[in-house]
């Protein structure tokens, strides 16, 4: 069965019910479909982390509900009873390296699914089936993940989820503090694990070229509450309201209206640099074409 | 006379059989603002730790404001530079930002009171002021780069390089602390060695160095080696987006100047092929 | 974690806020070692009541106190069962084999217990008043004679206040480690005590890995802004004694030595 998630009226509290209590999510009503590619945007501190730890019922809604595929959580849900929901929703936060702790590669990948009952040559399998999949050369599976480049790790730490064979993968800036190399490398990975590995994609970002290019649904928090839901295109059309929000255009867009003011004119306005040179041509004179 | 010359540097990790660094020379004016790239393991930060002695070079020359580096003088060479590092957490050791600000100071040595002084200087420097009772738990990546920046400024040096000191924040930290960089070189007439992946950082620059493999092989201004194009990712720097649009346009026909254009020349190129029917 | 109040530093502006942490060091130590002097009802009411007035003088609420009590209740109950148990002498009320409840046994309980609250609520008083890098200060001030010993007092404070900065942000990244295999299937506090012990690795090894990368990096920057261990430095933040740091030390030497005075006359 496909997992869908939905958020009804959800809040969280920090510390509730003490005098320190802080707010950190407020009316949150928000749907995740099964196969789609979500992009949560906002300012460092917008609530975006507190967001993602509600996905998988590391953190329960103080008030309001999460349902994730046929299961109900809120305030009162026991503890006990959560973990099958970490197999359905993997989650890779921010720097995933720095939780690696086996001696292998290839064990850490495996420590997951063996959490899960699966017993272990099982899971070496499993471990060694997402190590190439994430693009980890074989060589490698032997060594100590404290071996490996940063950029190497990280992909160890996306295996370590992936061999949960969740059915949503939430990644909290995977392309962080990479150089741009590695960043693009993981925004590939990342595109064909949707498509091949039929997973639901939640990405955390700030980067809006990256929204523009792979999501297809955004969600813009802000102060702890979801300010705008809608297509990366409905979301970008507003360039004003994002800025107000100290959020930015994808690139494409940005320029695209500079050209504006140039005179030219586009409809709809352009999320990536195809779709723009796409409207652009037609309105360029031919002897620019002429010599192509 | 350059400010920083470097001749025929090496250096060799012991658990490595390779050169991190490898006969590397170049020179720094004074009052240039030099970016170093290259792809994340290429030697750009075994570079930067080398020029202030943290690591001792196994061979070649560094000579700072004309004082040649050496276990004699590393520390009045540090005097002269101050460098501010990658993470945000790791490099804030006081308690409250001012008292992190005053660290370098208390190293040297500086009375309280000038201490004090320069810490209200250097925090309004980098528009922190407010902040200065804080403590970093309660700081974002962005102003604790800004900290740094401070801690800098208060012992007055005349090279700052910053090795990758962007990479761990947003977006918007990044912007600020890169405007608040351009905006001190001028002011304070500094040197900068920017070691960097991020475009923006590289573009204010005067000059590029490419590094691969421990060894540099490119030396140019910016624009000339954002013309690269989509080689630039090798190079650990990102296509800036003109460069994309004209790639995207030429696979579609158009013919497209070679050299490079920023966005505001590109628009301008645009206008001027704008049918007007 | 958030009910965790032992040890936690409460920001305030009040007279007890503002003292000086050398000021607010000795006095503690001093009410602790006088606490054992105490014996009789009007040395515990005179020393009760320098504990009430100084709670009084932190603005804090005296709910927020007595929950920095609560961690330390199973500990009390418990000293506070062997002293009922085992202490013989006087009347003998009850008597089961070898445990037996008698006056002297009651007595020294309920000394024990006074003991115990008052020790723990005037720390308690020095805690939430004092931000914890003011302690080490005052430590360090107070310890600064040992310097002609050739006791590196400043190296020693300079680790502790680093180790202080340090802690909040070592316990978040336990926390985002925890978290991190929490999500892979890790359930902490479930099993016996081999399995508690097996989820603790995975824990351990990550947070040890990056506090010792954490710490060759922040030496690399203390190096690079000019720091060398063993030479003279100078110091930002310096330690003023106040009026009011006179005045508060007057009342608590006058208060403790009514209570010796007392306890010997009686």
């Amino acid at each position: 069965m496909a997992t869908d998630i939905t958020f009804n009226e959800v809040d969280y509290w920090y510390q509730a019910g003490s005098p320190y209590a802080v707010q950190a999510l407020r009316d949150i009503n928000l749907n995740i479909k099964p196969g789609s590619f979500t992009a949560v945007i906002g300012q460092t501190g917008s609530g975006k982390s507190t967001l993602i730890q509600h996905l998988n019922a590391l953190l329960k809604p103080s008030s309001g509900t999460v349902t994730i595929g046929d299961r109900t959580i809120d305030a009162t849900t026991k503890n006990k009873h959560l973990k099958p929901l970490r197999k359905k929703v993997g989650i890779v936060f921010q720097f995933p390296e720095n939780q690696l702790f086996e001696e292998t590669v290839l064990k850490d990948i495996a420590f997951g699914p063996q959490n899960f009952g699966v017993p272990t040559d099982e899971a070496m399998t499993l471990a060694k089936k997402m190590a190439l999949l994430v693009g980890l050369d074989e060589s490698l599976l032997k060594r100590s993940p404290f071996d490996l480049s940063g950029g190497q790790m990280r992909r160890v730490a996306i295996a370590g989820v992936l061999a949960l064979e969740p059915e949503v993968l939430v990644l909290d800036e995977p392309t962080a503090g990479l150089d741009p190399r590695g960043r693009l490398e993981i925004m590939q990975l990342v595109t064909q694990l949707q498509s091949e590995q039929d997973l639901t994609i939640v990405l955390i970002t700030h980067q809006m070229d990256d929204v523009a290019n792979y999501a297809d649904h955004v969600i813009v928090m802000a102060h702890g509450e979801m300010v705008k839901q809608g297509t990366p295109r409905a979301i970008f059309s507003d360039a004003d309201w994002l800025e107000s929000y100290q959020l930015g255009l994808p690139s494409a867009t940005r320029f695209a209206n500079q050209l504006i003011k140039a005179g030219f004119t586009f409809d709809p306005m352009p999320l990536t640099e195809d779709e723009l040179a796409d409207q652009l041509l037609p309105q360029l004179s031919k002897e620019g074409h002429d010599h192509g | 006379m350059a400010i920083i010359q470097v001749k025929n540097l090496s250096y060799k990790y012991h658990n490595s059989d390779t050169l991190a660094v490898d006969d590397v020379s170049f020179d720094i004016q004074a009052g240039d603002w030099v970016a170093i790239v290259g792809h994340n393991g290429s030697g750009k930060s075994t570079l930067a730790k080398l020029l202030i002695g943290l690591m001792p070079a196994q061979e070649g020359v560094i000579t700072i404001d004309g004082q040649e580096l050496s276990e004699q003088t590393v520390w009045q060479i540090r005097e002269k530079v101050g460098m501010v590092f990658q993470n945000p957490d790791n490099q804030f050791v006081g308690a409250t930002v001012a008292d992190d600000v005053a660290f370098g100071m208390e190293n040297r040595q500086v009375d309280r009171e000038t201490m004090q002084e320069r810490v209200t200087y250097a925090l309004k420097q980098v528009d922190m002021l407010d902040y200065q009772q804080r403590e970093p738990a309660n700081l974002s990546g962005g102003q604790k780069q800004r900290v740094a920046l401070a801690g800098v400024i208060a012992i007055a040096p005349k090279i700052l390089i910053l090795d990758e000191a962007t990479s761990m924040l947003d977006p918007r930290g990044r912007r600020e602390i890169l405007q608040t960089i351009k905006r001190l070189k001028d002011e304070l007439n500094l040197t900068v060695l920017s070691i960097t992946h991020d475009i923006d950082e590289a573009a204010s620059a005067d000059r590029i160095l490419v590094i691969d493999d421990g060894h540099f092989i490119e030396e140019d201004d910016p624009n000339s080696i954002f013309s690269h194009g989509s080689a630039l990712i090798e190079m650990g720097l990102d296509v800036p987006f003109s460069e994309k649009l004209k790639l995207a346009l030429s696979t579609r026909g158009l013919d497209v100047p070679a050299t490079y254009q920023d966005e505001g020349s590109l628009v301008d190129w645009l206008r001027t092929l704008r049918s007007t029917k | 974690m958030d009910k965790f109040m032992f040890g936690r530093y409460i920001p305030g502006h009040s007279w007890v806020h503002k003292l000086d942490p050398r000021a607010k060091l000795v006095m503690s130590f001093m009410y602790i070692g006088v606490v054992f002097f105490a014996n009789n009802f009007w040395t515990y009411l005179v020393m009760t009541a320098l504990l009430l007035v100084s709670v009084l003088a932190t603005a804090i609420p005296i709910g927020v106190f007595l929950r920095g009590l609560i961690p330390l209740f199973w500990l009390m109950i418990f000293t506070v069962l062997i002293q009922v148990f085992f202490g013989a002498g006087g009347h003998v009320y009850w008597q089961w084999g070898w445990l037996s409840v008698t006056h002297n046994g009651l007595t020294s309980a309920g000394l024990i217990l006074m003991r115990f609250v008052l020790i723990i609520l005037i720390s308690t008083i020095l805690t939430f008043s004092t931000q914890p890098l003011a302690i080490a200060d005052g430590i360090e001030s107070l310890l600064s004679p040992l310097r002609k010993l050739h006791f590196p007092v400043a190296t020693l404070a300079l680790m502790l206040s680093l180790a202080l900065r340090f802690v909040p942000t070592l316990m978040d990244e336990a926390e985002k480690i925890m978290n991190a295999q929490r999500s892979r299937g890790v359930d902490f506090g479930a099993g016996g005590l081999r399995q508690r012990i097996k989820t603790i690795v995975p824990i351990l090894i990550p947070l040890f890995v990056n506090a010792f990368n954490r710490a060759v990096d922040i030496s690399t920057a203390m190096e690079a802004r000019g720091y060398q261990d063993g030479e003279q430095r100078t110091k930002y933040r310096q330690l003023k004694w106040q009026r009011a740091d006179t005045i508060s030390f007057i009342v608590f030497v006058i208060s403790l030595s009514a209570v010796i005075v007392i306890r010997y006359m009686s």
